[in-house]
């Protein structure tokens, strides 16, 4: 989706500064949410992808607002109100229990997980299709989106770039996000000159970015 | 208009996260144990430290540089390092032509076995930004200013591998141990937004 976490190359954000004191955990609620983030495939039957793509859905106001594991959290909402472990409003509900409002809470819900399971631990899958492209060849990313999870940015869709590596192979997080299929795909590793991903008077240097099989077409 | 979709008193995230535990834990579908050691697991253990004696082992031993350049993924699990964002871990090695720097623009995957957790600024919207639109520049606001004549290579972690940056070894080191080099290795050097600065 054309979502506000597709950030690659945006203007107006200023600088960026580094604590060199930073806790990994700024607040105790982050570890929680860390924590239940870790877990959430397990809570609600669904998977890293989904998770990646209950981040990418939520608006752009809170996506801004909460910040890191503020997301996290949220995701984690989602998911288990996406699968029934509980039913919606729940967390707000207990939350203003928590600070001592006199709200009912919803009734809970039943559980609906998808009915979907992966076949293999992790992402990488063995897959005995042909690659459709080689190393020093030239392919150009496909300039289409959708509304569902993708990892093909906004700033390298129709762009042409030359192969570096063939990665291990993959689930296409596209399907494997809406427990459709993992739809296994090789992966590359495409390299984009700046001036081709952002003009002729682009910072000279190079930008590397690994891309599903069917993200590409030959250029 | 796009209205402000938040209701405004809705309860900060320290109460939810608060509410969603006590839910999760009154239905039995966690156990606090879990989630106390899965946050000790990274808030001590699982840190920028791992990535650091990587990179020493790397600098003194020749082979395991042959093989951590092969390889990432394996050198790096004959250390002890794996699990969760390490399925498949590239090195990418700076020399004095080139300087690699590693993002992740789409979220903010990153190295976990290595270097733990991502700090803010990795996370930080102008960082996801900027870092693939004018590195140069941006780097050189983060305090590194790199020489005209090194090229600058960009990674952006968009599938499962993870990309780990092999900084270079500082000049004057020449007598150090693994250990005492290990110690100078910092995590922004490992993601490529600093150099490795001699003792």
């Amino acid at each position: 989706m054309d979502g506000i976490h597709d950030m690659g190359g945006m203007h107006g954000w200023g600088s960026v500064v580094i604590d060199p004191d930073e806790a990994v955990f700024a607040e105790p609620w982050e570890a929680k949410a860390f924590a239940f983030g870790a877990l959430s495939a397990r809570l609600t039957g669904m998977n890293l992808d989904a998770m990646r793509h209950a981040i990418d859905r939520q608006h752009p106001y809170d996506y801004l607002v909460d910040g890191y594991y503020g997301r996290w959290l949220g995701a984690v909402e989602t998911m288990l109100v996406d699968s029934g472990v509980l039913p919606p409003g729940a967390v707000e509900a207990r939350a203003r229990r928590l600070r001592g409002e006199d709200v009912a809470e919803p009734a809970p819900s039943e559980p609906h997980k998808p009915d979907y399971q992966p076949t293999g631990a992790g992402s990488i899958r063995q897959i005995d299709d042909p690659t459709a492209f080689a190393v020093g060849q030239t392919v150009r990313a496909r300039h289409w989106s959708h509304p569902g999870h993708t990892r093909l940015p906004r700033y390298v869709r129709g762009r042409t770039g030359a192969v570096v590596a063939v990665q291990p192979s993959q689930v296409l997080p596209d399907t494997h996000a809406h427990f459709i299929a993992e739809s296994a795909q090789h992966v590359y590793a495409v390299r984009f000159a700046s001036t081709e991903l952002w003009g002729p008077d682009a910072e000279p240097f190079e930008l590397t970015i690994d891309l599903y099989e069917s993200y590409l077409e030959p250029a | 208009m796009t209205a402000d979709p938040r209701t405004r008193d809705l309860p900060g995230p320290a109460l939810r996260a608060e509410a969603l535990e006590s839910l999760l834990v009154e239905r039995q579908l966690i156990d606090p144990k879990v989630v106390d050691g899965l946050i000790n697991r990274y808030a001590h253990d699982v840190g920028p430290l791992n990535g650091a004696k990587v990179v020493a082992k790397a600098w003194t031993d020749p082979e395991y540089k042959a093989r951590l350049l092969a390889d990432g993924t394996a050198a790096i699990a004959e250390l002890g390092f794996s699990g969760p964002q390490g399925e498949h871990i590239v090195i990418v090695e700076n020399d004095t032509d080139l300087h690699n720097v590693v993002v992740c623009t789409l979220c903010s995957c990153y190295p976990w076995p290595v270097l733990g957790l991502p700090p803010a600024w990795y996370k930080d919207p102008a960082y996801r930004a900027r870092i693939v639109r004018e590195p140069r520049t941006l780097l050189a606001e983060m305090g590194l200013t790199l020489d005209e004549s090194v090229k600058i290579q960009v990674w952006d972690s968009s599938s499962e591998v993870r990309y780990f940056v092999l900084p270079q070894r500082p000049p004057g080191t020449e007598g150090l141990s693994e250990e005492e080099l290990a110690a100078l290795v910092t995590r922004d050097a490992m993601v490529g937004v600093a150099e490795v600065a001699a003792p």
